[in-house]
């Protein structure tokens, strides 16, 4: 009802909804030619061949998309505290989390996930895959755990912006990162930088271990085979932690009312 | 309806001292607030800037969680029951909006029904009663962001009110509103008062909209609630003197030593005099009909206390 009054609003201003997807397809496109002009100059990243990485990275930009379209407002959210418009949302008998995430339903950002699923589709497609029920299903799985996972990345790097509330740069830093790293296989990755993405923040679980579950291929960092098939698990698991945090975040803001 | 009892609420304020560190006080907002609110009842509560009124109304609604003390609106305890307490009350911020900026102000009221869960029947018929009295009719297809202060008000008081809730609170309302609509508003909610019994608490800063709608009015200044009563007894209190003004036939040089009067002026060449008298002294029959005995009236006036003087007054005194 909501959604559906919001779509409404935002095709009433045409001009900028047309050019808010144009800038969506560019944006899109760039990320894409990085991707192929570094093929052209190597054959294979952290191990993996372009098809492959493409798969990662459709995976990764269809959750990435969804998980923009689903988080609504709560980018915004250091606006709704400094101007008090947080303090609605509390007048109101609904949780402070689903108001915000209804509150803006951006469609042009699904042109992210929607050329996510053509490369998808095209990787797929013209790959050798040994195709079992499980695979299959782990395909369609895949993109819906992996926008439950941006989507509790977001409300987690979100939440900090109670206690400081300039620190729009933190979360955007945080979820913007890991989209960017997810869309690459995580043993291009060194060190901390791949254990805190891959694994403190879950990126790992977003595209690179779906994508070898459904390749059939075992992890070369050596990860046994059934950590491919965990992320709706770790997906349960950042949500409920997500979740967690944000109570934890608003009961705070009710105890200082910055 | 609300029952706040020994409330306090601190804030922590953080101040820079030298470059990197911060020396944090504590502020009390709220100190030692209690009173007693019942069904029905409309009540103003007024304090200057800073004075703690908006920081006990968000206590009241849940917004803010009090540091210590008790509070209960509508049997509940806003800090735990927030959503509760939402679905019961209403409230209206006048500096804020909880309408949809890009939306027409009726979509706005079909989305709080669904936040609400308000039966379609009594939606349309409560929205109904609003749209009549309000006149909301002619920009009902209006986007919110194309509305004027007034009738943008008038839409919040209506997006309140959809869900029948039995408490109304509004946080200065009337702020920044012309004369008509600032009169259309007060009316409308001294009719949801008394027709509906809606209990209504308001803040405001315009001293018009407590003569018009609060038949109590409560004072509160540093946190502290300085005056608390019917606004009557209020004024007795602060400002026992009121003013008979009569203006003669033909002029008398002074009107000494009339009994019960404190004080009096005379001006226009002692065509009108001003006396101030005491109500516990004489009515303002007696004094009348002793001026009559001595010059000839041509015309009488009782002047009572202007409510922003006994506002004034009531500021300027602390509490102990």
């Amino acid at each position: 009802m909501l959604i559906a009054a919001k779509l409404r609003a935002q095709l009433s201003y045409r001009v900028s909804f047309a050019l808010d997807c144009l800038g969506q397809a560019l944006t899109q496109a760039m990320e894409m030619i990085a991707i192929l002009v570094l093929f052209g100059r190597v054959s294979a990243l952290g191990g993996f061949a372009v098809r492959e990485v493409l798969v990662m990275y459709a995976f990764a930009s269809i959750s990435f998309g969804l998980s923009e379209l689903v988080i609504g407002d709560l980018d915004r959210l250091s606006r709704y505290i400094r101007s008090g418009d947080f303090d609605v949302l509390l007048m109101r008998p609904l949780g402070t989390l689903p108001q915000l995430m209804v509150a803006d339903v951006q469609l042009r950002r699904l042109g992210r996930a929607l050329t996510g699923l053509a490369v998808l589709g095209y990787a797929l497609s013209t790959m050798d895959i040994d195709w079992t029920a499980p695979r299959a299903f782990l395909v369609v799985l895949t993109p819906i755990t992996g926008t439950a996972i941006f989507a509790s990345i977001w409300v987690a790097a979100c939440s900090v912006t109670f206690w400081l509330v300039d620190s729009s740069e933190l979360p955007n830093t945080l979820t913007y990162g890991s989209g960017m790293f997810t869309s690459y296989p995580i043993t291009v990755f060194g060190g901390w930088l791949r254990k805190l993405l891959a694994f403190v923040v879950p990126g790992a679980f977003v595209s690179y271990y779906p994508t070898l579950a459904v390749l059939g291929r075992p992890d070369p960092l050596g990860a046994p085979g059934w950590v491919s098939w965990l992320s709706p698990v770790v997906a349960l698991v950042a949500m409920t932690a997500a979740g967690w945090l944000w109570r934890f975040a608003v009961r705070h803001y009710r105890g200082t009312g910055s | 309806m609300i029952e706040v009892a020994d409330l306090r609420r601190e804030f922590t304020v953080a101040s820079q001292a030298g470059r990197f560190r911060r020396t944090y006080r504590k502020v009390v907002a709220v100190d030692a607030v209690s009173f007693e609110i019942a069904a029905g009842e409309s009540v103003g509560y007024v304090g200057p800037n800073g004075a703690g009124k908006s920081t006990t109304i968000k206590m009241l609604t849940g917004i803010l969680v009090p540091s210590s003390g008790r509070v209960r609106v509508c049997g509940l305890d806003p800090a735990r029951q927030r959503r509760e307490l939402a679905a019961r009350i209403g409230v209206v911020f006048g500096q804020r909006s909880q309408l949809w900026w890009d939306l027409p102000l009726a979509e706005s009221f079909d989305l709080l029904r669904e936040i609400y869960r308000v039966p379609r029947t009594e939606h349309a018929a409560r929205l109904a009663e609003c749209v009549e009295l309000l006149d909301l009719a002619p920009f009902l297809a209006t986007p919110v962001r194309q509305l004027s202060l007034g009738q943008r008000m008038r839409g919040e008081v209506t997006a309140a009110l959809l869900h029948s809730p039995e408490l109304l609170v509004l946080d200065e309302p009337t702020i920044g509103l012309d004369l008509e609509s600032k009169e259309r508003l007060r009316e409308f909610l001294a009719e949801l008062n008394v027709r509906r019994g809606t209990t209504l608490l308001l803040t405001t800063h315009d001293l018009d909209d407590i003569a018009r709608l609060c038949r109590r009015l409560m004072v509160i200044d540093h946190g502290t609630v300085l005056a608390d009563g019917p606004l009557d007894e209020l004024r007795d209190e602060v400002s026992p003197e009121r003013v008979l003004v009569v203006d003669l036939e033909r002029p008398v040089a002074d009107l000494d030593g009339l009994p019960g009067v404190v004080s009096a002026r005379a001006e226009a060449g002692g065509l009108r005099h001003h006396l101030a008298f005491r109500r516990e002294l004489t009515t303002a029959a007696k004094l009348i009909a002793e001026v009559a005995g001595r010059a000839d009236v041509h015309d009488i006036a009782v002047v009572e206390p202007a409510i922003d003087d006994v506002v004034r007054r009531l500021y300027g005194r602390r509490r102990g």
